[in-house]
């Protein structure tokens, strides 16, 4: 299944456990190594939309060690997420857990990092330990979704060819 | 919409030939002989597509007996799509940001090295 928006971010879920976002920006991949296992780094720009500062950036950037990211909005609202690293191997692959909290599945996340002509290639995987916890964050996400009342149903079908 | 549905959506899309049936009744109703066209495939195995399509709940199937004409149910689609599509909208967004700010990373090591 592919959720193809935009020529830049690619989503694909080419199995009913995995997620995989891919992104081509223009930058060495050592570069972008640090940008995603730096906390001076990370709170410019994972931010998601609009709206959103990360307060909370805690690394210990070594396998066992446990990062802690926190978001908060404008109106007060607070996501946080958490896990540990399992796999460092700079400039190109990272692998760590990660959990929401609550009822939302810890998944395994793997980001690897290819370059090519001075351009780098990400590309980060989630992997939910199962279908079951795989559709439990979906009816999770669902009703977020469904509440921001967002309609993207022909953009959507539109990818679909 | 029960977990073991939302798998059976996420398996009828993982394969190609489904999604394009599905942008095909996207634009209007269609018979299986009209949706095997476009594909070097058979009817048969059209049909193949299309029981796990409705099994799936995406699509309904008539009843006139003669041409049967298959429509598309985009409820349980929307459900799924919207997931995803917020999900890689914040990448989306965050990549806008990393780009811009990779860029200002690589000026700044630049100025460092001429000091």
């Amino acid at each position: 299944m592919i959720a193809n928006n935009s020529a830049a971010t690619t989503l694909t879920t080419p199995s009913d456990q995995e997620i995989i976002i891919t992104r081509v920006v223009n930058a060495p991949r050592s570069l972008v190594f640090d940008a995603y296992t730096n906390p001076e780094h990370l709170p410019h720009w994972m931010l998601g939309p609009q709206g959103w500062t990360m307060p909370v950036c805690e690394i210990d950037l070594r396998p066992g060690g446990a990062w802690h990211f926190v978001w908060r909005r404008s109106d007060g609202t607070e996501m946080a997420m958490r896990g540990v690293y399992r796999e460092i191997a700079p400039p190109e692959r990272l692998v760590c857990t990660e959990s929401w909290g609550g009822d939302w599945p810890e998944t395994l996340n793997t980001l690897i990092l290819s370059e090519e002509g001075g351009k780098t290639t990400i590309r980060q995987s989630v992997r939910y330990p199962s279908k079951e916890a795989r559709d439990a964050a979906l009816k999770t996400g669902m009703l977020e979704g469904a509440s921001q009342g967002f309609n993207r149903l022909d953009e959507y079908l539109a990818t679909l060819a | 919409m029960p977990p073991d549905q939302l798998s059976t959506i996420f398996a009828a899309l993982a394969d190609p030939t489904r999604r394009a049936i599905l942008a095909h009744l996207a634009q209007g109703e269609a018979s299986v002989k009209q949706l095997a066209e476009p594909f070097a495939i058979s009817p048969p195995a059209v049909t193949k597509h299309l029981k796990v399509l409705q099994r799936a709940g995406l699509i309904t199937q008539g009843r006139q007996a003669q041409w049967r004409p298959c429509r598309l149910d985009a409820a349980p689609l929307k459900d799924v799509a919207d997931w995803l599509e917020d999900y890689r909208r914040f990448w989306d967004a965050s990549f806008e940001r990393l780009d811009a700010y990779l860029i200002e990373l690589q000026a700044k090591e630049q100025h460092d090295r001429e000091q």
